[in-house]
């Protein structure tokens, strides 16, 4: 904990304009609380966002920032990242932004590993473009655009971050403050490309997604708080852990939390990680929130710089003169 | 008894296979006549397919040089002596031999199987009508160059390999080149491997010595060395001077360059090129594709590197939306395009300049950039350093129009004085007092370069519009024009980088307007005419935008101005909007350079119009 800098050091002076009762404001609240608890200065922070309403996110932050293309903030982040290592670079995207028109660029980054923290807020609407669905919307949902239902089926964000190779995935609600706090803190220390989920609100459009789960009075029935080295336990009255049946989860009733048939959570483990990120909160099972997985993997950046610094020391600092007076030359 | 010959000039075409090694040999040939002291240029001509199916028509390579006694500007017209290693080189190629023109055909190449994938019924070597205006030297080159390595112990296949560089040994002894050069070449190259050195050196040897002992050529020519200006030279293709340029301006700004590109035909070389050169200060990025390359460029540039990203038309296309946010942004950028046959995939590995309209406009919105086209290949290293330039000193993207022709060509390269080429100044602003974001200088109306992670600098840039100094976002109507206004009239203000325009030839008469690679065939058609006695002028214009400031005043001493172009009349066009003047077009779009003789007889036509 830093006592150097405080929340209001990464507000900056503009309006924020997102509608009233948007999930989007306590993220921004979250993130500018997490960076002064992180102690980096603001001028050392470069947020770079796609298009859409979260994407207006670099013009309330008080440090460098970037709104880009829809799309395309992974790219930019990436080329900033390799100009400027030295800087804490956080990419902010939506569903549509990051799933839907930007999903090449977010496989790529992921993949790579950049050092790069990527919040995608997904509120399973294309929101600033006034409410048709999105990437991960549910099949058969009713909007302006698919007055029917919709027929695609949806992105689960973290199997997609898991296939893509990521190496660090983590969930968090906008209105689970002091939980996304410590997950963004946890996110900035990971070396590599972090990866974080963030169920965010969008009341105008898409009003009470997540409320099934993210309600006070079903919350600690519904949601499981992951920790690492911990069992996989929730549930307020009665309480559930999570068991191995066969090739799948079940989920038991316990009495004693440290019952043996109950997973502890690992992190480091890949395939547990893709069954979490499948739980929906339908059949019984919990949504899980917290770190899914984590790997130590060398990042693109620190490699790039590596083979920079490589040829370097063993070409010298490349001397022009003798690069054009080169191969076969002659006099005249 | 052969005797040799003295000649001005030569033109030899090399064909064959794609897996022939045409490419190489006639590499090799350029490499012996550039150290030889000819002036010359160089046209590889190839297919799209790596490997299109063997022997076909569709499959067939050809490289074609041109070298001389003299300044010459072109690969040259018609072919005065072709190699064709099967019948479909032979077939394809007929058409650009001029009458008594040396052919060698190598006869294993002629075989049933052979004539069938080349589609002919008879075998051409048969029809005496066909081949009676030329010179043909038939040998079983495949079956002698098995013969020469056979002592070597190499598989048929392995053996097969070496038949390029026996028909090269014939083509050095027919113009007296030494053998030396590609010998040392072969050295190097097979260092580790002596066996397959030997039978190179053995087919290359062999292939001279078979020439010279059977006479079978009526005479051998010798092309004396050129008169070039004083200093030192070396052979370039314009994809790699383009890259030592963007080294070398890397290094005159004392930043690094960051180069994020997708492979695409015919701009990859220039990425193989600048990948090694990280102690160079240059950083190569291949990104997922067109668009985060050029995202990836921008988002370096915002970092206060130099961001630059290469490509071809179709990459263009993709990279629009990002080249306008770094408009807005005003962000320095510089966007390499090494133009091909289009639209779509088109004519991937043959010439056009049919990007001219979109590097100017290709945007959403009122979006200038400036452009700059080079000349030949050895003028892309200066055209990088001048992009680089541009981008840095008016905060703007600046095109790159190189082309397919330009960037594969060769073309021998009089080495720059380093120390003549002034530094280019970054302008970073490190300063907070006063600090806006968008504030400008008066003169130049650049915005300031800040590099997040200066200290008390934090600022927030974007595409939304943005108010003219605080930089803040702006939906105010007089901005936006005022914005608008003002980032064209920064381009605009560029004009200060450029030197006056020269005028080549007459003062009045015919002005004929050239503009990138056609350089070479629009001055020699020029000269052609000129010599007949007619009045007329020509300029090349590197810049497309902004264009010189004398460019108006040029124009209009002329009575009528042609503009030779690869394309349906694009700069025509835009000489036209830019100046009332009834500029006519001379257009060829057919994936292939100028020929002297066409622009010769377009020029001689727009006179006795
Ligand atoms: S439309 Fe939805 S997501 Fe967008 S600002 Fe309003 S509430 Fe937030």
């Amino acid at each position: 904990m830093s006592a150097q800098y405080k929340k209001k050091d990464f507000m900056s002076d503009q309006l924020v304009r997102w509608c009233p009762g948007c999930g989007d404001y306590a993220i921004l609240s979250q993130v500018q609380t997490a960076l002064a608890e992180l102690g980096r200065p603001p001028h050392e922070v470069a947020v770079i966002s796609g298009i859409g309403c979260s994407s207006r996110f670099p013009y309330y932050m008080n440090t460098y920032g970037f709104h880009t293309l829809h799309g395309r903030a992974p790219a930019f982040a990436t080329g900033l990242k390799l100009a400027r290592p030295e800087l804490s670079v956080w990419v902010i995207t939506g569903d549509g932004d990051a799933l839907s028109i930007g999903g090449n660029h977010l496989i790529h980054l992921l993949r790579r590993n950049v050092d790069l923290n990527v919040l995608l807020f997904n509120n399973r609407i294309y929101g600033l473009t006034k409410g048709q669905y999105s990437p991960t919307s549910e099949v058969g949902k009713k909007t302006k655009s698919s007055p029917m239902g919709s027929l695609d089926a949806p992105f689960n964000p973290l199997e997609v971050a898991l296939g893509a190779g990521a190496t660090y995935v983590a969930r968090s609600v906008d209105i689970f403050t002091k939980h996304l706090k410590s997950q963004l803190v946890d996110a900035e220390a990971h070396r590599g490309t972090s990866f974080v989920e963030i169920y965010q609100n969008c009341n105008i459009f898409n009003d009470g997604a997540f409320t099934a789960f993210t309600e006070k009075a079903v919350r600690d029935d519904r949601v499981l708080y992951m920790e690492p080295g911990k069992p996989l336990v929730w549930g307020a009255t009665t309480r559930y852990g999570l068991a191995i049946q066969g090739l799948d989860f079940k989920a038991i009733e316990i009495t004693d939390e440290e019952d043996p048939r109950v997973l502890r959570h690992d992190p480091s483990n890949k395939i547990l990680a893709h069954f979490l990120a499948r739980l929906d909160g339908s059949d019984g099972m919990p949504v899980p929130v917290g770190l899914f997985y984590r790997q130590a993997r060398p990042t693109y950046d620190s490699a790039f710089a590596d083979q920079v610094a490589e040829a370097r020391q063993k070409l010298g600092n490349g001397d022009l003169a003798s690069l054009i007076d080169a191969g076969d030359t002659w006099e005249v | 008894m052969a005797t040799t010959e003295s000649a001005e000039n030569v033109v030899i075409r090399f064909a064959g296979d794609s897996g022939d090694g045409m490419q190489l040999v006639g590499g090799q040939f350029t490499r012996t006549t550039a150290l030889f002291g000819n002036d010359l240029a160089t046209f590889p001509d190839f297919p799209a397919e790596i490997r299109a199916p063997a022997g076909t028509r569709e499959g067939v390579s050809g490289f074609q040089i041109h070298f001389a006694d003299h300044d010459i500007y072109t690969p040259g017209d018609e072919t005065d002596a072709l190699v064709a290693m099967n019948a479909a080189a032979l077939v394809t190629n007929l058409a650009r031999l001029r009458e008594g023109a040396l052919i060698i055909v190598n006869t294993d190449g002629f075989g049933p199987a052979d004539l069938s994938k080349a589609r002919l019924d008879s075998d051409p070597l048969e029809d005496a009508a066909l081949l009676a205006p030329f010179r043909v030297v038939k040998a079983s080159i495949t079956t002698l160059t098995r013969g020469a390595v056979e002592p070597l112990g190499l598989s048929t296949k392995e053996a097969d390999r070496c038949k390029n560089l026996f028909a090269l040994g014939m083509v050095y002894w027919v113009y007296s080149r030494p053998l030396e050069p590609t010998e040392a070449w072969l050295g190097e190259k097979f260092s580790k491997k002596a066996q397959i050195l030997e039978a190179n050196l053995a087919a290359l040897r062999a292939g001279r010595n078979y020439a010279q002992t059977l006479e079978l050529f009526q005479d051998t020519y010798s092309v004396p060395p050129a008169k070039f200006e004083k200093g030192r030279y070396r052979m370039i293709t314009g994809n790699r001077a383009l890259a030592i340029g963007l080294a070398t301006a890397a290094q005159k700004t004392g930043q690094n360059l960051f180069y994020g590109s997708y492979p695409i035909t015919p701009a990859s070389d220039i990425l193989h090129a600048l990948a090694p050169f990280k102690n160079y200060g240059v950083t190569t990025f291949q990104a997922e594709d067109e668009i985060a390359a050029v995202c990836a460029a921008i988002g370096a540039s915002y970092g206060g590197s130099l961001g630059v990203t290469g490509t071809s038309g179709p990459g263009v296309a993709l990279k629009g939306e990002a080249i306008g946010l770094a408009v807005m942004a005003e962000l320095p950028l510089v966007v390499i395009c090494v133009q091909r046959g289009g639209p779509s995939t088109g004519l991937p590995t043959k010439t056009e300049q049919a990007d001219l309209l979109q590097a100017l406009y290709g945007r959403n919105g009122e979006a200038p950039v400036a452009v700059i086209a080079p000349t030949s290949p050895a003028d892309c290293f200066m055209a990088a350093v001048q992009a680089v330039r541009f981008a840095v000193e008016g905060m703007v993207p600046c095109f790159l129009l190189s082309d397919g022709y330009i960037g594969n060509g060769t073309e021998p390269w009089q080495l720059p004085d380093l120390d003549a080429i002034p530094d280019i100044e970054p302008g970073f602003r490190t300063d907070p007092e006063g600090f806006e974001p968008y504030m400008r200088d008066p003169d130049t109306l650049r915005r300031p370069w800040v590099v997040p992670g200066t200290p008390d600098m934090q600022h927030r840039i974007g595409g939304l519009e943005k108010q003219d100094g605080t930089g803040n976002v702006s939906y105010d109507p007089t901005n936006h024009q005022h914005m608008c206004e003002l980032r064209a009239e920064k381009v605009k203000r560029l004009q200060r980088l450029i030197p006056p325009t020269e005028i080549h030839g007459d003062p009045d008469g015919l002005l004929v307007v050239s503009w990138g690679g056609t350089w070479g065939a629009v001055r020699s058609g020029v000269d052609a005419v000129r010599k007949e006695g007619q009045r007329i002028g020509m300029i090349h214009l590197r810049h497309l935008n902004p264009l010189p400031t004398d460019l108006g005043d040029i124009l209009a001493r002329y009575d009528r101005v042609l503009v030779p172009e690869l394309n349906l009349g694009q700069l025509a066009r835009v000489l036209r909007q830019e100046f009332l003047v009834d500029a006519r077009s001379f257009c060829k779009i057919q994936g292939q350079p100028f020929l002297t003789r066409e622009v010769a007889a377009a020029i001689r036509e727009e006179i006795a119009r």
